[in-house]
């Protein structure tokens, strides 16, 4: 499988098996004006199997800050003008923000189906995200 | 703009300005009978509530400034389906603070996000009740003269139990707290409150099914009752419900200084012989409960100035 190598964009690289999809649409990429590639179940020495992204488009605005949230042990590859920029392993955002449901069915979230879905960092060791409005721990993590 | 939604929006000192607020009203009530003339507090319950509700009310009235508001949800738009949301941009509109019971949780932090007066918090379902801790507080402040160095029984329905969670998170920032947890194993403390509240701040504690074994060590015994409206399964209530009951047999066991608490109302989980036990300060708590809320209201209407 052939993949073009990336101008200006990003390469979601090492992301656990089964996870790609989920990346790509909580990062909104069916949006992105410019090439999107999804591998799934790639061949890894290090990990067995991964998903790759590959997004390589000008002008991205996109928010990767939930991607520690996901998979904090994925690598990002910045890319500028053909060059790796920038390489780093995502760190826990402190809010994520409609990334995951609460499912607290006494939550004013329940309800009112306009409001966002936020959570808070509340325990970086254990990886701990809470409702902000009920402090109900976020479930699917 | 300032807004109580839960305790920790307070600080200690904070608090503590509070209760020196309400002791002082006590003191000198005449001081303090004009300070909200004009002002108008909206009183938004869209759950049953006697005390609460009416102890706000109270404490507006004896500042000086009056009350609107509604008593259920079925007589507010929200009958309509109007979100919580749009309700407190319309009441910014008509009152100079608010104060919301909900049965959701978050409903008054949705309500702070939206309103351009101050939004107090007067229980949201089962998880904040910081008016309640205030009280509770004062009640502590004026019965045993300090927040340190205490020996906390909690009893009852501590997973739903939102008054308990308050307090703890209240007492936990004072030192020399030790906090005894007594609850059937259906209703233990939730492990949020034990883990990032109680272990987190490195406070001592005991978690327990038996009461008497527990009484003669404790200062303060704080009873709570199993809510009825908490539960989704009739059955497990019923099952539940009289776990425990403090009889006068049972009170001889703690010390003679110990102080009996309990936000109200209560069932059946102390006997009414107990009230006149000098110890019993139930009653007391509700009086105490009118005086923070007065203070609370003073400070949150200064600080919107």
């Amino acid at each position: 499988m052939n993949i073009d190598s990336i101008k200006n964009g990003f390469v979601l690289d090492h992301i656990k098996p089964e996870k790609g999809m989920e990346i790509y649409c909580l990062l909104g990429l069916d949006g992105v004006d410019g090439m999107v590639a999804l591998i799934r179940n790639a061949a890894s020495r290090r990990m067995g199997r991964k998903d790759i992204i590959k997004v390589d488009a000008e002008n991205l605005n996109i928010d990767l800050s939930v991607l520690g949230y996901i998979d904090p042990e994925m690598t990002v590859n910045v890319i500028k003008d053909g060059e790796l920029v920038k390489k780093y392993h995502p760190e826990l955002p402190e809010q994520i923000t409609d990334v995951v449901k609460c499912k607290n069915p006494r939550c004013i979230t329940s309800t009112e189906q306009e409001l966002k879905h936020i959570f808070k960092l509340t325990d970086r060791e254990t990886r701990t995200y809470r409702c902000v409005y009920c402090e109900s721990k976020a479930k699917n993590q | 703009m300032r807004h109580l939604i839960g305790i920790e929006d307070l600080s200690v000192a904070e608090i503590e300005a509070l209760v020196a607020t309400a002791e002082d009203i006590i003191d000198n009530p005449a001081k303090y009978a004009e300070v909200c003339h004009g002002k108008k507090l909206a009183s938004l319950f869209y759950e049953p509530s006697t005390r609460t509700r009416l102890s706000f009310e109270a404490a507006m009235i004896e500042l000086g400034g009056s009350v609107i508001g509604f008593s259920e949800a079925q007589s507010s738009s929200a009958a309509k389906g109007e979100s919580v949301a749009d309700t407190a941009k319309v009441i910014s509109c008509f009152a100079d603070i608010m104060v919301m019971r909900h049965f959701k949780e978050g409903a008054p932090m949705v309500a702070s996000l939206n309103a351009t007066v101050p939004v107090i918090n007067a229980g949201d379902g089962g998880h904040n009740h910081p008016t309640q801790t205030l009280t509770d507080l004062l009640t502590i402040k004026r019965e045993k003269g300090r927040f340190d160095n205490l020996t906390v029984g909690l009893c009852g329905d501590l997973k739903f139990g939102r008054t308990v969670h308050s307090l703890i998170a209240a007492l936990s920032r004072y030192t020399g707290i030790k906090f005894v947890l007594i609850s059937p194993t259906e209703l233990m403390i939730p492990d949020y409150i034990k883990h990032d509240i109680i272990e987190k701040n490195g406070i001592d504690y005991v978690e327990t099914t038996d009461l008497e074994a527990v009484m003669p060590e404790l200062d303060i015994l704080y009873m709570t009752r199993v809510q009825r409206e908490r539960f989704f399964n009739e059955q497990d209530y019923i099952r539940l419900k009289d776990s425990y009951i403090l009889s006068q047999s049972k009170l001889n066991l703690a010390k003679s200084d110990c102080i009996v608490m309990h936000p109200l109302p209560r069932v059946n989980e102390i006997t009414v012989e107990v009230d006149s036990d000098p110890r019993a300060c139930y009653f007391k708590q509700v009086l105490y409960g009118k005086y923070i809320r007065m203070a609370l209201i003073k400070m949150l209407l200064e600080a919107a100035k």
